[in-house]
């Protein structure tokens, strides 16, 4: 394994850049991560603890907010202090939204068919999806074309009156995608962030301990021991081709591999724009991989503090500070922060999803001083088509520190240190192409088979020998090790050798 | 909180008593509901059963465990009795150190397990699930011993978790990060005397607190507060039984039955039975039971209690363990989804031959999914090591985290 940075995991890092201060740098908390890999690779036997947080609150400027409590009468009631149907309505809504979970968790460690193949393999596979659609009610069918295609600021209408409970569903419609809340296919998105679980509690979220990257660190750990090489500090220059065969990888500090099969963790179009030779490539799979939609929408900072904020909207030792914090007022307020994206410079007043995850991991900072990990939406890969500056990057940072400050006054007096992460920073750093953060954008056009481009949903790439096992692939992004495990069943099978991948559980 | 006088006759108005830590354990229990474990009212879940499992996993569980059966044991025969009665050799449990150990009936049958506390030179203490003084008093025929139930003498506190020796360090227990596994020490406390032990029931790092009934609420108190940053949380009886089939740990009444209960004689166990074969020494000198363990250890064991690692996510409660014939072969007496090994986990008493390590067998697992019950036949392995076993339980001294 190769990799370009001199710490792991790319964008399931933990890295100490303020002393004795851990942060999850790039993705933040876990939920995705399909349960029969982490068994599957041992990945406890390696030091891997997922630990859940529970709950999330909403805050509001006005200074009221909403909470999701663990406890479920509790999480009742605090709906009803908002609107006595809503509280209702919730009901309804996660039944639909866990109605299309659970469909579509049945093929996440699934190859997707070709549905233009006559291979007997994919015709098989299309019988299955046909056959697990048979087997739903027809509400669901209807509704699943619904989320493919619906915003999810309609799709809350649909539901719910008060525009804070709506607010309070809202982002994870837009989380990591640009689009605004009432672009079509951002329901989908929304379902893309529940479909996961922790504990076989679906839809939670948890920390790993010890920083994100403590899972790149465990699966890491399992390589080695079983006789796997990891190389760092140096990426790919490129993947080598002779006679339309794939033969191995040459790195930027001038060291070649030769390999017969190279399976590549970079975006769909790092690995073929800035990793390859157009000229082993044809021009209409180039064309397709340019026209990719990878569309960078997030920023990140992360905050080492000196205490605890003090939120005015929650009540002294409210547990919501133990969870998710979402900074929202109303669908409308996000989706103007998104014509800031469109308008080509990051949002004014942005949408922040922040966690403290210290409350919850003691190991990430000295006890009573925290990390705050701060996700914002939207930030553009670049500014009026320009390069981000420097100065950019700053003013941006300040921009969020500003607006949080806003919600907790004294905020910033506890700031000890602070990353900022602009789409920039996580391209040059971590790879990712615009700083898309799930390796290509999660709409219908490009899930399934058509993920990444119609015929090569099957982690192959155009030269033989070479794979690709990242969430630019089915089933997109999210840390979840689906994608790769996958790409290796289907590379075991080109080698003829028995598959050792696990099935996918089922929930019944 | 003062030591309930069990001594007065009102008993019969209380089915159940407050715990001296009662008090502390009410402003917690944010769902108000209790159950009882033995005299004592005690806490299913504080809040969530989840988070508090976690606490023990991740940072730091209290568990109140002043309703396990204590037993004082003094006097000059007080070591000769311990080795007449236990299977194991008490003379290596040193003074400052606990030992883990069962004892049984001359039928070689499982009376309890327990921990004995070497509290001093020549001074013990047995902790048990069962009450013990009938059998012990029987047994202690011709030694020079005093046996006196303390039960209600002593208040306990579990304290479990990465940041357990963290959490005791900020309390002032200076020094207690050099306590060893299965060490314990005595502390001045308030004006009494604390006894830490590196004990508990969650197979991670984890220490126990031991104080007189009336010095309860404060050790609660400078407890907690010593805990605030490090992530301190109330743990109820729920998330205890997760931690403890992690940790491999058996409960009697639930992997076995003690013998002293049992109408039916086939269904009691010997130590080798249990997978405690480990705890039986033959080279000690006499002690009860030995014949008949002797007779079994040459013609074999019935049972063999083993580890059971199950396929899919399903806990296989109250499962019956088949072979792959489909031949009957035991039960599940214990079984979960394991959050810490992302694991369907079951500890099951197999019927002789079966039980090898690396056996395959399958379970017949029932679960309820919206009302309607299904079935699934879940291959699994029997499997030789605990299913939770990180290395800061044994590191000294441990990390703050």
């Amino acid at each position: 394994m190769v990799e370009k940075n001199d710490y792991l995991g790319g964008a399931t890092a933990s890295r100490e850049l303020h002393k004795n201060w851990i942060y999850s740098n790039a993705s933040y908390v876990c939920s995705l991560l399909r349960p029969e890999i982490y068994r599957d690779m041992n990945l406890a036997k390696y030091g891997l603890q997922v630990v859940p947080y529970g709950g999330s609150v909403t805050m509001a400027q006005n200074g009221d907010y909403i909470g999701n409590y663990v406890d479920p009468d509790l999480a009742r009631r605090e709906v009803a202090r908002h609107s006595p149907r809503d509280a209702d309505a919730t009901v309804r809504y996660d039944r639909d939204i866990m109605r299309q979970c659970r469909f579509i968790r049945q093929f996440l460690l699934r190859t997707p068919p070709d549905p233009t193949s006559f291979k007997p393999r994919d015709l098989m596979e299309l019988l299955y999806m046909g056959r697990q659609a048979m087997k739903v009610d027809e509400d669901v069918l209807y509704d699943m074309v619904k989320f493919y295609t619906m915003s999810i600021s309609d799709f809350l209408d649909e539901y719910f009156e008060n525009p804070l409970v709506k607010a309070s569903h809202s982002g994870s419609g837009i989380i990591g995608s640009a689009l605004g809340v009432m672009s079509p296919g951002t329901a989908y998105v929304l379902l893309h962030h529940r479909m996961g679980d922790v504990d076989g509690s679906m839809g939670a979220w948890g920390f790993a301990r010890g920083g994100m990257g403590a899972i790149a660190q465990a699966m890491a750990d399992c390589f080695t021991d079983h006789g796997g090489e990891i190389i760092r500090g140096s990426g790919v220059e490129q993947i080598m081709v002779r006679n339309g065969k794939t033969t191995g990888v040459a790195l930027e500090n001038g060291n070649e591999y030769y390999a017969d099969v190279v399976v590549s963790n970079m975006t769909f179009p790092r690995t073929f724009l800035e990793c390859m030779d157009e000229k082993d490539l044809d021009p209409g799979f180039l064309k397709k991989v340019r026209n990719f939609k990878i569309r960078g929408s997030s920023g990140k900072l992360n905050i080492a503090l000196d205490g605890l904020p003090k939120f005015t909207a929650l009540p002294e030792g409210s547990e919501l500070a133990w969870g998710d914090m979402h900074l929202i007022d109303s669908t409308e307020r996000l989706e103007r922060a998104y014509d800031d994206w469109k308008n080509g410079t990051w949002s004014k007043d942005p949408y922040i999803d922040m966690l403290i995850p210290s409350m919850t991991d003691p190991t990430m900072t000295p006890p009573g001083k925290h990390f705050m990990s701060v996700f914002v939406q939207y930030v553009p890969p670049k500014i009026n088509g320009k390069e981000w500056t420097d100065a950019q990057v700053a003013e941006f940072g300040q921009t969020v520190i500003n607006q949080i400050e806003e919600y907790a006054p004294g905020f910033k007096d506890l700031i000890l240190h602070m990353e900022v992460r602009t789409p920039r920073e996580l391209e040059n750093e971590v790879g990712l192409t615009e700083g898309n953060i799930f390796q290509g954008e999660l709409t219908m056009d490009q899930l399934l088979f058509n993920r990444p481009i119609p015929g090569f949903a099957q982690y192959r790439g155009p030269t033989k020998g070479l794979y690709m096992c990242g969430s630019s692939n089915p089933p997109g992004g999210g840390v979840m090790a689906a994608p790769g495990a996958n790409a290796a069943r289907e590379i075991l099978r080109d080698l003829r050798k028995p598959n050792t991948v696990p099935e996918g559980w089922i929930d019944d | 909180m003062t030591r309930v006088d069990f001594s007065k006759a009102d008993h019969y108005q209380h089915a159940v008593y407050p715990s001296p830590f009662h008090s502390r354990q009410k402003e917690h229990n944010r769902l108000k509901e209790w159950t009882r474990w033995s005299d004592y009212l005690s806490v299913p879940a504080y809040w969530c059963d989840s988070m508090e499992y976690f606490a023990g996993r991740n940072a730091c569980g209290v568990f109140d465990i002043t309703p396990m059966v204590k037993h004082l044991i003094t006097g000059p025969d007080a070591l000769p009795w311990l080795n007449r009665l236990m299977t194991r050799d008490v003379r290596k449990i040193k003074p400052g150190r606990v030992g883990y150990s069962v004892w049984c009936d001359d039928n070689g049958r499982v009376i309890d397990d327990g921990t004995i506390f070497h509290l001093q030179d020549g001074v013990y203490r047995i902790c048990s699930q069962e009450q013990q003084i009938d059998w012990f008093m029987t047994s202690a025929a011709g030694f020079d011993v005093t046996i006196v139930d303390d039960t209600h003498d002593v208040a306990g506190l579990a304290v479990q978790g990465p940041t357990s020796c963290a959490v005791l360090k900020n309390m002032g227990l200076e020094g207690v990060e050099n306590l060893k596994p299965f060490g314990l020490t005595y502390f001045d406390f308030e004006g009494t005397t604390l006894m830490v032990s590196r004990t508990g029931f969650t197979g991670d790092l984890g220490y126990e607190l031991w104080v007189e009934p009336e010095y309860a609420e404060v050790l609660w108190d400078r407890l907690f507060a010593a805990g605030e940053l490090h992530g301190i949380r109330a743990m109820g009886s729920k998330a205890l039984e997760l931690l403890r089939i992690e940790a491999g740990f058996i409960l009697a009444g639930a992997d076995f039955l003690p013998a002293a209960q049992a109408v039916r004689p086939t269904h009691t166990r010997s130590p080798f039975e249990l997978n405690l074969g480990w705890l039986v020494d033959f080279d000690k000198g006499i002690f009860n039971g030995r014949k008949a363990l002797l007779e079994e250890k040459k013609n074999g064991s019935r049972y063999q209690l083993v580890k059971l690692d199950i396929d899919g996510n399903k806990p296989a409660k109250d499962s019956f363990v088949f072979t792959k014939k489909g031949k009957f072969a035991g039960t599940v007496t214990s079984a979960m989804w394991s959050p810490s090994a992302k694991a369907s986990i079951a500890l099951a008493s197999l019927e002789t031959p079966h039980g090898k390590p690396g056996e395959e067998l399958e379970v017949e697992i029932y679960f309820q999914r919206e009302l309607k019950w299904n079935r699934v036949m879940a291959p699994c392995r029997v499997v030789k090591d605990v299913f939770w076993n990180p290395p800061r339980r044994r590191r000294t001294p441990p990390a703050d985290f």
